[in-house]
């Protein structure tokens, strides 16, 4: 076993410290190192986004980054878009629209949300569907996730 | 019209049902908190790891784990050696049936040969995953390759390699004299079908090719399992059924089946996928032999290997019919790959070929037959589609030759209350000529589709709901909060669809009613949630337990107003008598400060047989002639639901249900090369459908009463992935001129099809 690396970051504004291998994702060390499941493992190569966190304001597949790559860096994961106990408009938007059956996608689909709301306030069906075709769902047809994320949209632009 | 079971109660004001609620679980999925299998946890746990085959067929030679074994970290290793000896035995498995205990151990750890590219061979714990990786690469198996066969006709060739060598085809009850990979010859015939066909002015007949696809689950298959000192063992895990695993697993293991505890997790969906053990006993044998839990969690090519795939099929169907459009006989020839073990879905693909349509001369016949693809599994409506893929086209077909519109065409032949199935039941009352009405009043089917290479099609779809044991229990709290227990796992909702049942039972909101799965030691025997059961099984049973709770309730008023609890009646949640009156949450306070006993209750239900969903979709589709690449550009599902519990949710399996059809139809399929390994093993290249691939998916819920029901619920779940490949293949026709005839029907099988005519 390779001699462990020391890492400080920030994940949902607090400052992390950890140890990992090099071999080690960033998806991994969320997970195992620090105990925040919310990002879930569907692929672990890249392909479905279930594991999506933002890496400076960028949405990514965790389970494609290694671990020693955040170093300084600022994460977000689903587990910080909740604020002081009230859920983000994305989260309750999903809740209240049906825009997920079996929920282990739904992680995340809220982060790739967040990420374009933030850069696109107002999204086309379109741009939706092309910065959500990073993330695959099998249950629900994506039907009530694009209304949810517009509807999220629309209750942002009220703000 | 009365029936002699009638359950439906009629009810025309519901309180509760047909409202949209916010599921009861959803703030966990939505903030990251829900506990899925791979993010439970033990202390001193090991991650185990599966050493799986890299060929379709071959004998095992020899198994070495000495290198693996030796290295740090390494704690044990597993082989079908350790299972017990399961030489003859059979396990009778609820709707399964009979199940051959030597060959779903075998599915799980190979024995002497292995069947498929991904077959587990043998398994590692270790201290993490990387170390068990290692490990498992490390495990030496020799192995002696042979022939194989992956295309379901050529695996019933005479010549073609043998999977099993003591497989007799079993003909109606008959095993032949020589082996063969046909496990299973079935026939079901319905009045005389040469007479039939004489009666018929113009008769259709086409062949139909399938390629297996996947559930494609989000969530891989992972368990983590704890052999405890004291001979329990406790399995979290995510399974469609928690009592279903828990016997499988025992009868694995020949243990007693309370020495085993199950705790299903929330799980990433399933679609019949996750009903079968695989990683459940291997880690329980490994947990045993190291002293530690294990946890296992499959990568998504083991997932795509190792895992059900529905059958690859092949299907020759002819429909006659008369001038005006009656149909007069139907025959089918089904062909239907089962994988690497006898027992595919041959059984409903019969059942379901001509279910939508009341022929009077029928004759279906099924094989089903084994080859070098992992067991098939259940995938939604397992069976149903690629036989609706081929009769749905024949339809088609025959409405365009007969000049009669496709919605008459079906109207005029529709199934409906007193139809006999070809495989021998009668219909009770069904909704599928309300469905098609819906469809031909639907904006869409009225609209005008234009423009060049465009075209729409239709098709219908059916499917069973069976019944089976659901079982639930529940307590009263002194804020009139119901704490709910049910047995079902949920794997799209259930949960609330079941909580909204029994609060309608009682007269109370749905968010008064806190529903959860228990575990196998905290609920009552409850079948799997599979065959669109669960909102109809298990609501039965929710039903019931409001009956029983309320009339609880009736005895606790009745001794704070000191009466007789008959005298007492309930409307909407609220308890009367003598001018007395009290709400459901005002007794429920009075009960401890009146010293009486807490309110608990139970119900447990085993309905019989099943009933039936129809449904009818329609598609636009444009198609570039240059490619091949089929666009959707407009799509509408059409479903009769009984009740619609919660229509968002039934809307949702509605459009979950067609986007799986939907890349059914145009792009997933497993891809094979010539050694027959699977070449597309990845999600990347396998390519499910992403938003971008798909448009708004518009849903019409149609509403006639399951009369097997009180609420007239019927399940929703399978339905819709039925139409959709025959539906988008009607469209392509409609649009070019060719006729598919075989999935998926992915660019390049389109642009060869549109070639080879021009």
């Amino acid at each position: 076993m390779s001699k462990k690396i020391h890492v400080s970051t920030t994940v949902n504004g607090e400052s992390v410290e950890f140890l990992c291998e090099a071999r080690q994702s960033l998806l991994e060390v969320l997970r195992e190192n620090l105990s925040l499941t919310g990002a879930k493992e569907g692929c672990n190569n890249g392909n479905c986004g279930a594991c999506t966190v933002m890496l400076n304001g960028v949405p990514v597949n965790s389970c494609i980054v290694l671990a020693v790559e955040v170093e300084g860096a600022a994460i977000e994961t689903v587990e910080g878009l909740a604020c002081h106990g009230h859920l983000h408009p994305i989260q309750k938007c999903f809740l209240e629209g049906a825009a997920l059956q079996c929920g282990v996608c739904t992680p995340g689909f809220l982060v790739t949300a967040k990420a374009l709301l933030d850069k696109n306030p107002n999204p086309s069906e379109h741009d939706i569907r092309f910065n959500l075709a990073n993330n695959l769902c099998r249950c629900t047809g994506y039907d009530k996730i694009v209304k949810a994320v517009q509807a999220a949209a629309a209750e942002l632009q009220t703000r | 019209m009365a029936h002699a079971n009638e359950l439906y109660l009629g009810k025309q004001d519901y309180q509760v049902l047909g409202k949209r609620p916010v599921r009861h679980d959803g703030t966990d999925k939505v903030t990251g908190k829900a506990i899925y299998t791979a993010d439970v946890q033990l202390p001193n746990m090991l991650h185990g790891k599966i050493v799986r085959s890299p060929h379709a067929h071959a004998r095992i030679k020899s198994i070495d784990a000495s290198e693996a074994l030796a290295m740090p970290g390494v704690f044990a290793v597993v082989t079908a050696d350790d299972f017990p000896d399961l030489t003859e035995k059979f396990a009778l498995m609820g709707e399964a049936g009979q199940v051959n205990l030597t060959e779903l151990a075998a599915n799980c750890l190979a024995k002497g040969k292995v069947l498929y590219r991904g077959h587990a061979v043998a398994a590692v714990a270790a201290a993490n995953v990387h170390i068990a990786d290692e490990a498992a690469s490390k495990i030496k198996v020799e192995y002696e390759v042979l022939p194989s066969v992956t295309w379901v006709l050529d695996a019933m060739k005479d010549d073609a390699p043998l999977l099993h060598e003591h497989l007799r085809t079993d003909s109606m009850g008959k095993k032949a004299d020589k082996p063969s990979n046909i496990a299973v010859h079935l026939q079901f015939e319905k009045g005389n079908v040469t007479d039939g066909f004489q009666q018929a002015d113009v008769i259709v007949e086409r062949e139909f090719r399938t390629a297996s696809v996947h559930q494609g689950y989000i969530e891989p298959h992972a368990v983590v399992a704890l052999w405890n000192e004291d001979s329990r063992l406790k399995l979290w895990t995510a399974t469609q059924g928690s009592f279903n695993c828990r016997q499988q697993v025992a009868e694995l293991l020949q243990i007693p089946v309370s020495q085993v505890l199950v705790v299903p997790c929330e799980i990433g969906g399933g679609f019949g996928g996750k009903i079968t053990v695989y990683l459940e006993p291997v880690a329980a044998l490994l947990s045993r032999k190291s002293g530690r839990p294990v946890k296992m969690v499959m990568q998504r090519n083991e997932v795509f290997e190792g895992t059900g795939p529905t059958p690859g099929s092949f299907a020759r169907v002819k429909l006659g019919a008369k001038k005006d459009g009656t149909l007069v006989a139907g025959e089918a020839w089904l062909a239907y790959d089962c994988g690497a073990f006898p027992g595919g879905m041959i059984g409903p693909g019969c059942m379901c070929v001509f279910s939508c349509y009341d022929l009077p001369h029928a004759k279906v016949d099924g094989f089903d037959v084994c080859n070098n693809k992992p067991k098939t599994q259940a995938y939604r409506a397992p069976g149903s589609t690629q036989a609706a893929f081929a009769c749905e086209q024949v339809i088609d077909e025959l409405a365009e030759k007969l000049n009669i519109d496709p919605i008459e065409l079906r109207l005029k032949n529709a199934a409906k209350e007193g139809t006999r199935r070809v495989d021998g039941p009668v219909y009770p009352r069904v909704g599928f000529v309300e469905c098609l009405n819906a469809a031909k009043n639907s904006e869409h089917w009225k609209s005008k589709l234009s423009g060049k290479n465009r075209g729409r099609g239709i098709a219908a779809g059916f499917w069973f709901n069976i019944g089976g044991a659901s079982s639930c229990s529940a307590s009263v709290n002194d804020d009139g909060i119901v704490c709910l227990v049910e047995g079902s796992t949920d794997i799209g909702g259930t949960r609330t669809s079941i909580a909204m049942q029994l609060a309608e039972t009682l007269g109370i909101a749905a968010e008064d009613v806190r529903p959860q799965v228990g575990d196998t030691d905290s609920v009552g025997y409850t079948f799997l949630t599979g065959g669109s059961r669960v909102t109809f099984a298990t609501g039965l049973a929710a039903y019931q337990l409001g009956l029983d709770l309320q009339e609880q309730m009736k005895q606790r008023a009745a001794s704070i107003w000191d009466c007789d609890p008959t005298s007492i009646t309930v409307d909407k949640g609220v308890y009367k008598q003598n001018g007395h009156s009290l709400t459901f949450k005002q007794i429920a306070a009075k009960i401890p400060e009146n010293q009486l006993d807490p309110v608990v209750g139970r119900a447990s239900v085993a309905p019989e047989g099943s009933t039936n969903a129809f449904g009818v979709h329609i598609a636009d589709v444009e198609v570039d002639p240059e490619t091949g690449k089929v666009t959707v550009l407009r799509y509408t599902a059409i479903q009769d639901a009984g009740k619609a519990v919660h229509p968002s949710y039934v809307e949702g399996q509605m459009q979950g249900g067609a986007a799986q059809g939907i890349g059914w139809a145009l792009n997933e399929e497993y891809f094979f090369d010539a050694k027959d390994q699977m070449r597309n093993a990845s999600f990347l290249d396998y390519r499910m459908p992403t938003c971008l691939d798909l448009p708004m998916i518009d849903t019409i819920i149609v509403e006639v009463p399951n009369p097997s029901h009180p609420y007239g619920v019927r399940g929703v779940g399978e339905t819709p992935i039925v139409p959709p490949p025959a539906t988008i293949a009607n469209a392509i026709h409609a649009a070019v001129g060719t006729r598919m005839t075989q999935l998926p029907m992915s660019p390049p099988a389109l642009w060869k099809a549109l070639s080879e005519r021009a």
